[in-house]
């Protein structure tokens, strides 16, 4: 009884040192990928400026100040103040929630849909023909064109846009699983499943789906920066967030007008833009290299 | 050795291609006892592997028909459910495949693997399947198994994941074993530790095994039984040794006849079949071997044989076996199959 209980606690000292070794090598793979270090360093910058940004911020942001109008940045107001006499730094921080939120969520609900479509369409050939043309359909449309007419349909509100633009990104996002899962349907080891008795379901999630994961994340984080995009020119064109919410989007659209008296409406959000689309990019870049195993072995 | 395990009965496979219908497997019978090795051999083409993934009916069933009869325990598989199939393969036949290295999963440790088809099958707790795949990948003669059972695929070499993959297949003591060339990806070292593995682990479940490989080296080493295949057809079956001493058909003879020699004069040239195998859209008329055959008749030209009972344990496919058997020499296959 003695020894078995040490046996046990061998092997699992074991265990949880293969995962710890495993765990370390992954940690610095990641490092030494500076594309990925640098793009989660302004992801985590953008990140904690959405969620502290709003708790510096000292103005309202829908708080309407008619003496204010179009002050230049100053230590009272970091940003300077819209056309209305609101403060441009409240916007831009409270605006951040909104664009990055919409575009999280656009990321997460397109790889989940993406992921079902591309998978089923892999696995069962005559899904494959009505699915794929269905998706074809819908890419033929350019992103912001689908958008403008969805938008147009369902009416302004944030829940809107994310459901107009998950409609418009899901065939990419289908279109990269499809694509991974026919490969992987045709490894031997999905025939030695079936010729050891396991079923559709099973080999489709728990065989197949694993092995999709790193080129679906990798297109979701590109997904995630094509909708801050997109979302923002939506807003821009007047078709996305409704107008007092402050969305990036809507910020340029406001500072549209007044561009030659008041830069700053137009660059402070346009630069917040910019990073986090350019952090997202890089990050997907870095983990494209880092998940990718062939290029792995070119670099050695 | 009695009890009948695997009957098929001129099993056909056709598929339906762009370019038209395709009979990769045309009249393919034998028989499968427990406890005893079958080897199927043949070039490569001549219908091996489609005929083990007929028995299982792992084939795309879109565009694949079968005909004939396989028998499992008296039960056609041809004929049953997918939900029976399902419960049928791995618990009762169970397959290993030709390519070790793209046979396990990638993302999965290869203990979650064997844990995996052992719960499909059996009603155990997820501890229990480890401890029972600690076990069968002790069985396979792996070194500390219960440090290997936490690793990838890629963390192991060919023949561990040949290991891994028998210990897969074993791991619900399936009474019928389908090795589908087990040995080619590996080399040959590790080739013979595989086929003793298989040999050993054969009699300790008295598993009946059907082996198909173009080696006739693994054949000699490990079967009882062959069944010689060209073109989808079966054209000889016979017991092993007499297979390797006296073959019937001018094929089987011409496949012996191409196995180099370790010993006598090295000079001489190999032996090769003349011609080439034609492809499944321009069969002969006649008997499939005819065109490269160097005792075709007229006969043999346009009418195709049966597979005919020769001697009491044999069949053979040809027209003429007598008359060439009775004219061939005897003896230098003896040696050949001593040699492995």
């Amino acid at each position: 009884m003695q020894t078995t209980v040490v046996r046990e606690q061998e092997l699992s000292q074991v265990k949880s040192h293969i995962k710890k070794e495993r765990r370390q090598l992954l940690i610095r793979r990641f490092l030494s990928n500076k594309l990925a270090v640098t793009g989660s360093v302004i992801i985590v910058i953008i990140l904690l400026f959405t969620f502290v940004g709003p708790l510096l911020a000292s103005y309202d942001p829908y708080e309407l100040e008619a003496k204010q109008r179009l002050l230049e940045p100053s230590d009272a107001h970091v940003f300077g103040t819209d056309n209305y006499g609101r403060d441009l730094f409240s916007r831009v921080a409270y605006g951040a929630k909104v664009s990055i939120g919409v575009g999280f969520f656009v990321a997460i609900i397109t790889s989940i849909l993406g992921m079902i479509i591309g998978l089923y369409a892999a696995y069962y050939r005559s899904l494959d023909n009505i699915l794929m043309r269905l998706c074809d359909g819908l890419m033929a449309f350019p992103a912001i064109l689908l958008a403008i007419a969805i938008m147009a349909a369902l009416g302004p509100r944030v829940e809107n846009v994310i459901i107009a633009l998950s409609i418009v990104f899901t065939p990419y996002v289908a279109r990269t699983v499809r694509s991974s899962a026919l490969v992987i349907k045709e490894q031997t080891y999905i025939e030695a499943l079936k010729a050891q008795g396991a079923g559709a379901t099973r080999i489709i999630w728990v065989n197949i789906a694993p092995n999709v994961i790193s080129p679906l994340v990798v297109q979701a984080t590109f997904i995630f920066a094509d909708s801050i995009i997109t979302e923002a020119a939506l807003s821009f064109l007047g078709a996305g967030i409704p107008a007092p919410a402050p969305s990036w989007g809507n910020l340029l659209y406001d500072g549209k007008m007044v561009i030659f008296n008041a830069w700053w409406m137009t660059v402070f959000p346009g630069i917040a833009i910019m990073l986090t689309v350019f952090g997202l990019n890089l990050f997907g870049d870095g983990l494209r290299d880092l998940l990718d195993p062939h290029n792995n072995k070119a670099k050695k | 050795m009695e009890t009948k395990l695997l009957e098929v009965k001129n099993l056909k496979t056709h598929f339906n291609t762009e370019r038209g219908r395709v009979t990769a497997v045309d009249g393919v019978f034998f028989t499968v006892y427990a406890g005893e090795t079958v080897g199927v051999v043949g070039e490569s083409g001549c219908g091996k592997s489609v005929t083990a993934e007929s028995i299982l009916r792992l084939l795309d069933e879109k565009s694949t028909e079968y005909e004939g009869e396989i028998l499992y325990k008296g039960k056609n598989l041809l004929t049953s459910t997918i939900n029976d199939m399902q419960s049928v393969r791995g618990n009762d036949i169970s397959m290993i495949f030709q390519d070790p290295m793209s046979s396990l999963n990638p993302v999965y440790t290869v203990g979650n693997q064997i844990v995996e088809s052992i719960m499909l099958h059996q009603n155990v707790n997820k501890k229990e399947a480890y401890e029972k795949a600690t076990e069968m990948l002790r069985l396979t003669g792996i070194p500390s198994p219960e440090k290997r059972i936490h690793e990838y695929p890629h963390e192991l070499s060919g023949g561990m994941r040949q290991r891994v993959m028998i210990a897969m297949a074993l791991s619900c003591q399936p009474k019928l074993l389908i090795a589908d060339e087990p040995t080619t990806a590996l080399d040959v070292t590790t080739q013979s530790q595989i086929l003793d593995l298989i040999n050993e682990l054969k009699v300790k479940f008295n598993m009946g095994t059907v082996m198909i490989t173009h080696d006739l080296g693994v054949v000699a080493e490990v079967c009882t039984k062959v069944v010689v295949m060209y073109l989808g057809q079966v054209i000889e079956e016979a017991d092993v040794r007499s297979l390797f001493s006296s073959p019937y058909h001018p094929y089987t003879d011409g496949l012996l006849k191409s196995i180099p020699q370790l010993t006598g004069d090295r000079s001489k040239k190999l032996h090769v079949i003349e011609g080439k195998v034609p492809t499944l859209h321009q069969i002969p008329k006649g008997c499939r071997f005819a065109p490269r055959c160097a005792f075709a008749s007229e006969k043999c030209h346009e009418e195709m044989p049966e597979l005919a009972q020769a001697d009491h344990s044999r069949k053979v496919r040809c027209w003429h076996y007598k008359e060439i058997f009775q004219a061939g020499e005897e003896g230098p296959y003896v040696s050949a199959a001593d040699s492995y």
